[in-house]
């Protein structure tokens, strides 16, 4: 039946727009498309997406923060490797070595060209003994099939075959258990389980984009329907809501998380050098292991490291008094728009520009004007006090912006 | 060991946690004493019925200060907050209105009463809030002396006229009108809807014993504004665990400075020496000296409970007694086994994600005043209920509610004594049962328990004296330069290193937070300790 829905969704899909295959719906569009009464889409990866299912996100955030949230993720890239040499295929591909890997665990990486370039960020989860699972937001399985031949492994692009499905927020973990046989309190931060969700078999990730309490669900597409009503069937009492990329992006800001595309560019899209970034300069040093055989990367990260970094990935709160006062100066009260912007603003110190900040939000938890970007490795001390552009009735200002630590929201239940 | 304290402050409310919060990080050694087993104060979680978290007094947060959350990092120690979706009001014939945050949904649902009312709301949203950002430096600091000399005072309160001086004729006008008029004329004023007018009318006389046709009552309209205008961008919301939790993270910021809090310390007195405050005796007897001694709780408990008339000046003393508390409302807390089910609306939608109010006319709520005029509790009451288990899982088990109903008028002067809320509690109660019911005919069947708070209770158990839920009327004459007493608004009292930091002082009542963060401010300047 759910399989029946999904293949009526694309039929009517295709009649309706028979010369245009893009996007398309995914696997849970019969169900997103009937809650989005607000018709707020946009394309991900090609894949309709839900912005926000009301006229505003602000309802789906803070059941985000303060209950739980389903939010579609099925447009991730996901290939699945399989072989004796697993581990030391991704171990080859990747800033990280696998191979001491627990079965069950997820790690967070990224991986990099010869030039220590970074191409992507992402998950690996060991699903069996020699069965991986690599997740991204560009499509790579054609990169990475060009390295595996040296190597006995299998590859297998299964993005259009596994539906994902992100359920995040303090009543996540009490919403899935009162659907799920097995008991999730031993599903520890970064793990996966494989269980039966109501009357589906369904692999759990202990895993999210969110800085919250949360897990991920993958599952065969034909499934996703079910798994859906199994969910919002159960959700009412845990204050379940389906949650658009709007309210996702407001969290991941506060969680500090950086974006591909926006925090910085795959090295394989950019056209002059200057817009590569390796993992220093965006933040994921902690990611890198460099002392050990060789990886993609590896001798021009080694060089990095000998010559000291040249970027930080910062954290900025932008100070909220400065700002206050330039619209009082316009006569206004102080008003930013609820959701995260993108669109890039310059940092200065000393009288010149230091570095970009990507992305931020006015964060609703914190009451904080938040801020991440790149800032020249000299000006990103934790505490330094630098300056970002502010606009204020079509007019350019300059405020103080403080570097701060990411996350800038870490609640304890997160890990617990 | 117990006199090495720099402050020790009587009453562990929000505003005693924010002052000492404030005075920690600033290096000070604070002590927190508080009556109860639990902090807070009016602003309190409670599970008084197992399984079920009830917000026992306050039960929305509008007005805390986002510089206080930012300060005191209240987000890192657990204070989260969530918007009201909408104002929702059920009438008795059946049918109800829902103001809703979405300004375009909101006309359509007013347009169904009166299409002349819909088409005005956005316009008299945009003059309030402008008047509201008028006001908000007024909430932001100190009160200014008009009295004084200091030319850093005379600045300011030329600020002050500056900026009503820059604004236009009308909203002036307008400023004029709040200032004089009662609620219930100045939105006559605007609409013609008796449905619309009602539900606004009631922000006007929470907390104070006057009627929606009393003159004064339209300037608190006003502080219904206020939230909206300061990096919150939102007015009302729930406090995530119940306006407790707001306590309990501002004490745990607190904590981490230093500052020490004991529950379960009540204060007896506070010693006073020379004309000087010398520390608190309390009930068991111990007691504590500190070099100064600040006072959380309202002001006639402090002067009249704690210090003593004959350690005050005569003046002092008369404008203490003359300063209006006369509570006038109760609250009572239930436990539901399923969300309320209005006969205008009942599905559990979106409707119960906000505040609401059986206000149906303000006839009703007229009348509602002319009883408790004389001594008697409404028989209709105005309700203003939440269920805050619709959008915080946390306070009920799943599947079950919480219905919060805040009740005017409940008058602490009742006929026979204020002693006699104790044989008038549970008919009260009842009221509020049957007035609930007219909307929610089934209501009776899913209580599971049932919290009766009378403002008699309020005062023996919370220390609100006479039931005043501010701690002191928000009427414009005890305001400002004039809360609690003129020449005593910033937190400074007669006695010498005696201090204020409650609702009492400036700017006032309602989980705000200012009094206790203006209050440690103005300590710290004058390098009182
Ligand atoms: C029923 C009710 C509903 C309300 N609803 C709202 C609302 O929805 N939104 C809102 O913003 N405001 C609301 N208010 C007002 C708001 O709660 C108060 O203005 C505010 O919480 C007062 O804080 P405070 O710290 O100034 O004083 P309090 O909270 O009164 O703190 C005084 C403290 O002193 C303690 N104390 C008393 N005697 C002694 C003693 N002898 N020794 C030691 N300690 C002592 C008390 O126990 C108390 O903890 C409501 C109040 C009530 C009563």
């Amino acid at each position: 039946m759910a399989a029946g829905t999904l293949a009526e969704t694309w039929a009517r899909g295709a009649r309706l727009l028979p010369f245009r295959a893009m996007p398309i719906p995914t696997p849970f569009h019969p169900r997103t498309s009937e809650a989005c009464s607000s018709l707020f889409w946009k394309e991900w990866a090609g894949y309709h997406a839900v912005r926000s299912y009301d006229t505003c996100h602000e309802r789906e955030y803070y059941a985000l923060r303060h209950a739980a949230v389903a939010i579609d993720v099925s447009p991730l890239f996901k290939v699945d490797v399989r072989g004796p040499q697993a581990a030391d295929f991704l171990s080859f591909v990747t800033v990280r070595s696998l191979r001491k890997l627990g079965l069950g665990r997820v790690t967070y990486l990224c991986w990099c060209d010869d030039d220590g370039k970074v191409l992507d960020d992402g998950t690996v989860m060991r699903l069996g003994e020699q069965h991986y699972r690599i997740t991204s937001a560009d499509p790579g399985y054609f990169w990475l099939a060009r390295h595996a031949r040296r190597f006995d492994v299998e590859l297998e692009d299964v993005s259009g075959q596994i539906a994902s499905l992100a359920v995040q927020g303090p009543t996540s973990r009490d919403l899935l258990q009162s659907v799920c046989a097995d008991d999730l309190s031993e599903l520890g931060f970064f793990r996966s389980m494989q269980t039966r969700l109501g009357n589906l078999e369904c692999l759990i990730t202990r895993t999210g984009y969110t800085g919250d309490l949360g897990f991920e669900l993958w599952l065969p597409a034909t499934s996703a329907v079910e798994l859906w009503d199994t969910l919002f069937r159960a959700g009412g009492p845990f204050g379940l809501l389906p949650a658009g990329l709007d309210a996702l992006d407001v969290s991941r800001v506060e969680a500090g998380f950086i974006l591909l595309g926006i925090d910085y560019m795959s090295a394989r899209r950019c056209l002059a050098e200057h817009q590569k970034s390796t993992p220093t300069d965006i933040g994921l040093e902690r990611c890198v292991q460099l002392e050990r055989e060789p990886f993609l990367g590896q001798a021009a990260l080694l060089a990095e490291r000998e010559r000291g970094p040249a970027w930080n990935m910062a954290g900025l709160v932008i100070d909220w008094e400065q700002l206050e006062t330039l619209f009082e100066a316009e006569g206004l009260p102080p008003s930013l728009p609820t959701a995260a912007w993108r669109g890039g603003l310059p940092v200065y110190a000393d009288g010149r520009q230091v570095g970009r900040a990507t992305s931020g939000v006015f964060s609703p938890t914190l009451k904080q004007n938040l801020a991440i970007g790149q800032i020249e490795a000299a000006y990103g001390q934790l505490g330094r006090v630098l300056e970002i552009e502010a606009t204020v009735e079509h007019k350019r200002h300059r405020v103080a912006a403080t570097v701060t630590n990411r996350p800038f929201y870490d609640p304890p239940h997160k890990r617990s | 060991m117990s006199n090495n304290w720099d402050a020790i402050i009587v009453g562990g409310g929000h505003n005693g946690l924010v002052c000492a919060a404030y005075l920690a990080k600033a290096g000070r050694r604070v002590l927190v004493l508080e009556r109860r087993h639990v902090l807070g104060g009016a602003a309190v979680s409670e599970e008084v019925f197992p399984g079920f978290t009830y917000s026992v007094c306050s039960y929305v947060v509008s007005l805390l200060r986002p510089s206080i959350v930012r300060d005191l990092e209240l987000a890192k120690h657990g204070y989260q907050t969530i918007p009201l979706e909408c104002s929702f009001s059920p009438l008795p014939d059946g049918d109800s209105l829902c103001r809703w945050s979405d300004g375009d949904r909101t006309r359509r649902e007013i347009a169904r009463f009166s299409k002349r009312d819909a088409e005005l709301y956005p316009e008299y949203g945009k003059a309030m809030g402008q008047l509201a950002a008028f006001a908000k430096p007024v909430i932001d600091a100190p009160a200014p002396k008009p009295e004084s000399l200091d030319p850093r005072e005379l600045i300011s309160l030329l600020r002050l006229g500056g900026r009503l001086r820059d604004l236009p004729t009308d909203l002036r006008e307008l400023e004029l009108k709040l200032m004089t008029m009662s609620a219930a004329d100045f939105l006559d004023e605007w609409f013609e809807s008796d449905v619309l007018k009602a539900p606004m009318s009631v922000s006007g006389i929470i907390g104070t014993f006057l009627g929606v046709r009393s003159p004064g009552t339209a300037y608190v309209l006003l502080h219904h504004y206020m939230g909206e205008i300061d990096g919150a961008f939102r007015s009302w919301g729930f406090a995530k665990g119940g306006t407790g939790a707001i306590s309990n993270a501002i004490a745990s910021s607190a904590r981490s400075h230093g500052a020490e809090i004991r529950t379960e310390a009540p204060v007896h007195k506070i010693l006073v020496e020379g004309g000087e405050a010398k520390g608190v005796v309390l009930q068991n007897g111990d007691e504590l000296r500190a070099r100064t001694v600040i006072s959380g709780c309202d002001p006639r408990l402090t002067f009249f409970g704690f210090v003593g008339r004959e350690h005050l000046p005569t003046d002092f003393v008369r404008d203490i007694e003359r300063y209006k508390l006369r509570g006038s409302s109760g609250k009572v807390n239930l436990a539901l086994d399923r969300a309320p089910q209005f006969a205008s609306r009942p599905e559990p939608g979106p409707h119960l994600r906000g505040d609401i109010a059986i206000a149906p006319s303000v006839d009703y709520l007229e009348r509602a005043y002319e009883q408790a005029k004389y001594g008697e509790f409404s028989t209709r009451p105005y309700i203003n209920a939440v269920v805050p288990s619709m959008v915080d899982p946390s306070v009920a088990p799943p599947g079950k509610h919480v219905l919060s109903c805040f009740v005017q008028y409940a008058p602490y002067h009742i006929e026979g004594g204020p002693e006699s809320w104790e044989q008038k509690r549970e008919a009260f109660g009842d009221t509020v049962i049957d007035t609930l019911a007219e909307t929610i005919p089934d209501i009776r069947e899913i209580i599971l328990h049932r919290q009766v708070l009378t403002p008699w209770d309020l005062e023996q158990e919370f220390g609100l004296s006479e039931g005043n839920i501010f701690h002191g009327e928000l009427s414009p004459e005890q305001l400002a330069f004039l809360r609690p007493a003129s020449g005593w608004a910033r937190y400074k009292t007669p006695v010498r290193k005696l201090w204020m930091c409650a609702s009492g002082t400036h700017p006032g009542g309602g989980i705000m937070g200012a009094p206790g963060a203006l209050a440690a401010k103005e300590m710290l300047r004058s390098r009182a300790l």
